[in-house]
């Protein structure tokens, strides 16, 4: 399940066992980037800090994002590389807590990254003390057909009204409003993020994600009722249980479904699938309650050092390059993502350009669900969305299960 | 210790020194006493350590909670307790009892297959082995290959199913076909193993029985069911222990197939256990260990029943 | 000879037989034949919606794929790594074993071996945490070493279930009149029975051999990373890759499925022998 790509980068000894113990200078990274073009941003990113500490032997394990998640915990407990990346957020909490990552408060101090970071400052914080450096963020929005939009006359619609009619004439065209695949769970999670944050605000998601609002009170409900407007009609395309999020997109490209709801890395996928930049368009999840601000998703990727790293001096090098302007700049121009460090140059693709703008005029924002809920809620949780966006008509039967885990997990 | 064993020695030693001989002679003995315990030895240890010792720990481990990471805290029957009450245990359980009673089609299935190629015509070896094969594939390959065969839109079932009249059903997505499809997928290779074992099993029917069922009459079902079935009956009862135990470890399949989903409706114990204990949104060791306890019971009432029978043809000095 | 021989049947009906039986292996094997011709097919060929015509050309490029862009070679190796040194183990182990219970009589024989043939049965699941933890701490977590330590005793149990029952059949005289000759316990062992033994040890290791090959639970719950991820679990990583480009899957597993298929097609007489011993009486 899981996959490690170990890249003999400038310098490494093929051979080398996985996460092996460093010698000094050796420095070992496991990312969970293994698809191509984040591969290569970090390669470049790589062989650029090489360039500045020669004396460094870099070793990078690329990890498949799935596997990943899964492995770090091995890794971290029972052969720790230097430097591991993660997610922030109620993410990082359980491996905070087992005292699996390095406090580098220093880092942040030494390199002033309380003011260049500041916008995720609060997301690496627990107990006071800062845990990892974020490198990336990234949108998520209503990505979209525009010739498909243009040809049926429909307008970007910005409220839920409007989302509503420009599903309802897609459907009467004989083209599905939404595509989505939801075999791997977490596409459910933006639906229901987006969903929950228009609906009730931030401040309720907030109080949901941390366990404080039982998952059967009224205003959940009421989520899962706007949501319903979407499903019940079928908006969304047919057995999206049984596909990936990349099975997904062909419905698009072919144009027999019109949206999808996604982070920004899908862009990379729809171009290879066959669209051009000018047939794509972005478009900020519209307003459902006009009284309610509007936050956004906002995934942040991070990066840590284990607590059983052998080489923490250079492992803190390495921090200090990465929340580096220039090298976030650089780094997220080929992840086609956004960089968190604030004197980082703003992208020029127009997508990105017009998520950066939504993103920070954005009242709050929120990393996910799979990150903002502790682990085994959000099994459960997303398990309970997939199953409703094929029964909406179990949602009662759903909220209650979903309340049960809730109590136990967050006792 | 008898006369005859020793015989030689003395013969050996005969005119040498007494004492060298009572020292061999000791040796003799010592070491049929020993011998079974030194050959034993190595095999036994590493068994208890990586066998016979964790199901002790399993156990011990079901009586705590413990995310794999921090201290250990004892909960007593805590974890049992939740089990009671979890929704997704009594569906894993539900699906494992049709795994149960579903797979074990592969008994008669495999029987009816061997019928069918025991015969001698040109060519029949490589036609026994094509047909075999299936089960030399990892069920990881199995796996994709039926992914594949049931995949929406363009899977050969799913094309199969629109040619005949039906609609587009996606049967890993579906949570009444979902289970079903997997077992079918757990069939193909399994009917394969039961197939040979009976192949095999025919091979050793007596021939002078059947003759003389022929002469008294008995042909077709009558002869299979009087004559030919209650010959087979060790393949049958390789058949069954191997159908039982391969529905109980099912888990490969589940994995690579759904990951228990759509929303959980194919998970079977085992694969709630590792993802319990194990996955990306687990880690509740104890948790873990207490589904694996109860699957462990369910199974010790089978390995109970074989043991027993065994123990029976063991007597009987088979 | 049951069913009645076909050929002394009527010649309709003989011919319909050899008719039906390729027949009937087609159908058997459609999905196998199925994901082959998907393996040949140009990636434009899916795109298209050709999945059951005949190909536009055969690309045997996807299997090169395979090889060229992911660690495929390595992960076969790895495999090889953990499954050889696994049959040699978990062989000479149940040599000895099987040995013991087949020829000692000892108060406690049966016990013993009721314990390795219960244990054979056991679910996976209850040895896994401990099993897990246990490589942890013996550094082996994330190695071939460590999977290997565990396959050879595991697979040890249902190996002396097998040399037991086999050694049992042998006939007990030639051991008789060996200790008449005051032949020393090891030497009957060695120079007496393990020649005997032969087809045993052949027919367990084509077994164990697809056995281990085949195993993906525990790759999955004691290695992590492509230096030691044998062919199963990397396939299944593998195929969380390749999602919608079923080419690359259909090839990627028929070279996953390939070791185990050569062995069994090269030492059928063998595999099969050991698959069945036992099902015919005694």
């Amino acid at each position: 399940m899981i996959s490690s790509f170990k890249s003999a980068l400038i310098g490494a000894v093929a051979g080398v066992a996985f996460a092996s113990s460093a010698l000094a200078g050796e420095l070992v990274i496991n990312l969970d980037q293994g698809d191509p073009a984040p591969k290569k941003a970090f390669e470049e990113m790589i062989a650029g800090f090489k360039a500045e500490n020669p004396d460094v032997e870099v070793i990078v394990n690329f990890m498949d994002k799935e596997g990943y998640k899964t492995s770090i915990r091995n890794f971290l407990t029972a052969d720790a590389p230097d430097l591991a990346t993660w997610y922030a957020g109620n993410r990082m909490a359980p491996f905070v807590e087992a005292g699996l990552f390095e406090d580098v408060t220093d880092v942040w101090e030494e390199h002033g990254l309380n003011e260049t970071l500041s916008s995720a400052a609060a997301s690496m914080t627990i107990d006071g003390k800062k845990w990892g450096v974020p490198f990336t963020y990234y949108q998520w929005g209503i990505y979209y057909r525009k010739d498909i939009f243009a040809d049926l006359g429909i307008e970007t619609p910005e409220t839920w009204e409007e989302l509503l009619a420009a599903s309802a004439k897609l459907k009467e065209n004989g083209i599905t409003p939404f595509t989505i695949g939801t075999k791997a769970l977490w596409p459910t999670g933006g639906w229901f993020d987006y969903m929950n944050l228009r609906v009730n605000g931030y401040e309720f998601h907030m109080d949901l994600t941390s366990g404080k609002v039982p998952y059967t009170d009224e205003r959940v409900r009421a989520t899962f009722d706007k949501w319903a407007e979407l499903v019940e009609p079928g908006y969304f395309i047919e057995n999206h249980a049984a596909l990936d999020w990349q099975d997904a997109v062909p419905p698009l490209v072919q144009g027999k479904a019109a949206m999808y709801l996604m982070g920004n890395f899908a862009v990379d996928v729809f171009k290879s699938g066959g669209l051009s930049e000018d047939q794509i368009g972005y478009m900020q999840f519209p307003v459902i309650d006009p009284s309610i601000p509007m936050a956004e998703e906002a995934p942040t990727d991070t990066i840590h050092i284990p607590s059983g790293a052998k080489n923490k001096e250079d492992a803190r090098k390495f921090l200090a390059y990465m929340a580096r302007a220039d090298v976030q700049t650089k780094l997220n121009e080929t992840l086609g993502q956004l960089p968190v460090n604030s004197k980082a140059t703003r992208p020029a693709d127009p997508i990105l350009a017009q998520g950066f703008n939504v993103l920070s005029e954005a009242y709050a924002l929120a990393q996910f669900y799979d990150r903002d809920v502790p682990a085994q809620m959000a099994k459960a949780g997303m398990e309970g969305f997939q199953e409703f966006m094929v029964k909406p008509e179990r949602v009662d039967r759903i909220l209650k299960r979903l309340d049960k885990v809730r109590e136990r997990v967050y006792d | 210790m008898s006369d005859s064993i020793l015989s030689p020695n003395v013969e050996r030693t005969a005119g040498g020194n007494a004492q060298a001989a009572s020292t061999t002679t000791r040796w003799l003995v010592n070491q049929r006493r020993l011998a079974p315990l030194l050959f034993l030895a190595p095999g036994a240890l590493m068994f208890i350590i990586y066998v016979i010792a964790p199901i002790a720990q399993s156990i011990w481990v079901s009586f705590y909670e413990w995310d794999g990471i921090g201290a250990k805290t004892f909960i007593g029957l805590a974890n049992y307790v939740e089990l009671l009450d979890d929704e997704a245990f009594y569906v894993s359980l539900k699906n494992n009892v049709i795994w149960l009673v579903m797979y074990m089609l592969a008994v008669p299935a495999g029987l009816l297959m061997a019928i069918f190629l025991n015969q001698t015509i040109t060519g029949i070896r490589i036609y026994k082995s094509l047909f075999f094969f299936p089960f030399v594939i990892s069920q990881i390959v199995v796996g994709l290959i039926f992914s594949w065969f049931y995949a929406p839109n363009f899977g050969l079932f799913t094309q199969l199913l629109s040619f005949l009249g039906f609609g587009d059903v996606a049967v890993l997505a579906d949570e009444t076909y979902v289970t079903y499809g997997i077992i079918i997928a757990g069939l193909w290779p399994q009917i394969a193993y039961c197939m040979i074992l009976y192949l095999t099993g025919l091979n050793n029917v007596s021939p002078d029985q059947i003759e003389a069922a022929r002469l008294d009459g008995a042909k077709g079902w009558k002869m299979l069911w009087y004559v030919i079935i209650p010959q087979l009956r060790p393949a049958t009862f390789i058949a069954v222990v191997v159908t039982v135990i391969g529905a109980l470890r099912s888990f490969d399949l589940v994995s690579i197939m759904t990951d228990g989903g759509p929303w959980g409706s194919s998970r079977v114990l085992s694969f709630y256990m590792y993802e319990q204990a194990l996955s990306e949104y687990g880690f509740r060791m104890g948790y873990g260990a207490s589904i694996a306890v109860v699957l462990f019971a369910i199974m010790m009432v089978f390995i109970s029943i074989f043991i027993v029978r065994m123990l029976k043809d063991e007597r009987e000095g088979y | 000879m049951f069913p009645t021989p076909v050929e002394k049947i009527a010649a309709p009906w003989r011919w319909g037989y050899k008719l039906a039986v390729p027949i009937v292996l087609i159908l058997w094997l459609l999905p196998l034949l199925g994901v082959m011709m998907t393996s040949i097919r140009p990636a434009s060929d899916l795109a298209q919606g050709n999945y059951f015509g005949v190909p536009s050309t055969i690309a045997l490029g996807n299997y090169l794929e395979v090889f060229a862009n992911t660690p495929m070679g390595t992960y076969i190796w790895n495999s090889f790594k953990v499954t050889i040194p696994t049959v040699i183990g978990a062989v000479a182990l149940s040599c000895l074993t099987g040995f013991a219970l087949a020829v000692y009589k000892f108060k406690s024989n049966l016990l013993v071996f009721f314990m390795f043939v219960a244990g054979n049965f056991v679910p996976f699941q209850i040895l896994m945490v401990p099993v897990r933890d246990l490589t942890l701490n013996m550094g082996l977590y994330d190695t071939s070493m460590g999977l290997v330590l565990f396959h050879i005793a595991f697979q040890t149990g249902f190996c002396t279930l097998f040399m037991r029952n086999f050694i049992k059949a042998l006939p007990f005289e030639l051991i008789e009149a060996a200790r008449v000759e005051g032949v020393s316990e090891l030497k009957i062992f060695w120079f007496i029975v393990l020649p005997l033994m032969r087809p045993a040890i052949a027919a367990l290791s084509v077994l164990i051999f697809t056995f281990i090959w085949n195993d993906y639970f525990w790759a999955t719950v004691l290695v992590q990373g492509s230096h030691a991820l044998p062919v199963t679990a990397g396939i299944f990583s593998l195929n969380g890759q390749w999602v919608a480009q079923w080419q690359l899957v259909s090839a990627g597993s028929i070279v996953a499925a390939m070791p185990p298929v050569i062995m069994f097609f090269l030492m059928q007489k063998h595999f099969i022998a050991g698959l069945t011993l036992g099902a015919t009486k005694g």
